[in-house]
């Protein structure tokens, strides 16, 4: 699935689309409970991209995360401000 | 002679040695109070306050940090995520320089006097003191800030040069004490930690240097790393709790619990009574709110605000709320305690 809102250069906001895999631990999200992940998801952005599970390149600065999945674009997360 | 030993209270004996005379506890002082139980917590955290008051003052130094270089660090320290020797899901990855400034005047907005950079890496090499060089000019043309660095292990000619780039304090942590440290870190040893340590000193450069509680290390070696660092005097010690991470070795420990924190907060801040003491990594997990209120009624007056290198922390409102509420001012620039 790719987004058009996303691209890899101009990471913009996109909507909370569920996808399939936990971005927190890179499982599939109908595998298991993700309870825990979804907590801890308060103080870590996500590593898995949830349409492919790969790895992604995350960048957090003081006030936002920016989140890179090299097929599926890129998620920018404004923390405060 | 303990406290213990002569059967006289070890908060009396600090009361009269750090709060009165302006004497550090020394390390089996610390272990003494360390094993203090939950009883006593709340007399150690007033008194650790009232040791900060008269040498430090109700003023709290505010500071962001921003990773410059994330991931991929050949180092591993144990508790990392961002060592390449583990299956940490941290990737590598470099921020631009338009992007350092907008972090820089993002923290600068909250009242925050300081901006640390930091790369992961076992120390600079030539790409990144070129990238340093070029940002810090371009945070100190934009932002009205004073930055620091932690970019590793230094040579001299690398002190000089940030010394020349205007870098006013170097963060490099002791990580632990002497003795736990082979534990933590197999690809450097602690004496070389140490050697940065003190070419920073001596560069005029002021030292940040602290360390991670709740490794799996004794009380014991807690006390040690106090101790230690009181040997070196640091302008400020960061005291890091542990947040263990998916996939390094220490990543399966348990967070430390509140009281344990607390009470180490306490004891650090009379084994360094004139010390900036800042809260750093792990505090949301560990502390919580009520335990970040604790611990700035406890002893420590730094904090670092909104988020950490990879980890996410608390919006800075809430924290200036809570510092404006205890009627603690954010330290101006160039205010010295
Ligand atoms: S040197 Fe720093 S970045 Fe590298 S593994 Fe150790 S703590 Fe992590
Ligand atoms: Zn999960
Ligand atoms: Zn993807």
């Amino acid at each position: 699935m790719v987004f058009a809102d996303a691209g890899a250069h101009e990471p913009v906001a996109r909507g909370d689309e569920p996808g399939t895999w936990c971005g927190q631990c890179g499982l599939a999200l109908a595998d298991g409970d993700h309870a825990a992940c979804e907590r801890r998801g308060a103080l870590d952005p996500p590593r898995f991209c949830v349409h492919c599970r790969r790895r992604m390149k995350v960048q957090v600065t003081p006030a936002a995360w920016t989140a890179t999945c090299v097929a599926h674009g890129s998620v920018e997360r404004t923390t405060w401000g | 002679m303990t406290a213990q030993a002569t059967g006289t209270d070890i908060l009396d004996v600090a009361r009269e040695q750090v709060l009165e005379r302006g004497v550090p506890l020394t390390q089996e002082q610390v272990l003494e109070v360390l094993r203090t139980g939950d009883e006593r917590l709340q007399d150690l955290l007033a008194l650790a306050h009232e040791v900060r008051m008269k040498y430090q003052g109700p003023a709290v130094e505010v500071e962001g940090i921003v990773s410059l270089k994330t991931g991929g660090c050949p180092e591993d320290c144990h508790f990392c995520s961002q060592s390449g020797q583990f299956t940490s899901p941290v990737r590598s990855v470099w921020l631009n320089i338009p992007e350092l400034v907008r972090a820089a005047k993002q923290t600068a907005a909250t009242g925050a006097t300081e901006f640390c950079i930091v790369a992961a890496v076992r120390g600079p090499d030539a790409k990144l003191m070129e990238q340093m060089r070029e940002g810090v000019a371009a945070i100190r043309a934009a932002v009205d800030i004073q930055v620091a660095a932690s970019l590793g292990m230094l040579t001299q000619e690398q002190v000089d040069e940030l010394v020349d780039m205007g870098v006013h304090r170097y963060n490099h942590n002791l990580e632990a004490g002497r003795s736990y440290f082979p534990q933590v870190v197999t690809t450097h040893t602690f004496d070389e930690r140490l050697d940065t340590c003190r070419m920073v000193k001596e560069s005029g450069m002021e030292l940040c240097c602290g360390g991670l509680v709740g490794m799996g290390e004794t009380l014991e070696q807690r006390a040690e790393l106090a101790a230690q660092l009181g040997e070196l005097e640091p302008h400020e010690v960061p005291l890091n709790f542990l947040n263990p991470r998916p996939g390094t070795p220490f990543g399966d420990l348990e967070p430390m619990g509140t009281g344990d924190a607390l009470r180490t907060i306490a004891a650090f801040r009379l084994a360094l009574p004139r010390t900036i003491l800042r809260y750093a990594g792990g505090r949301e997990l560990t502390l919580g709110d009520l335990g970040t209120r604790d611990g700035l009624l406890g002893g420590i007056n730094a904090v670092i605000v909104g988020n950490y290198l990879t980890t996410l922390g608390r919006d800075p409102r809430e924290d200036l709320a809570l510092l404006d509420e205890l009627e603690m001012p954010v330290k101006a620039l160039n205010e010295t305690f």
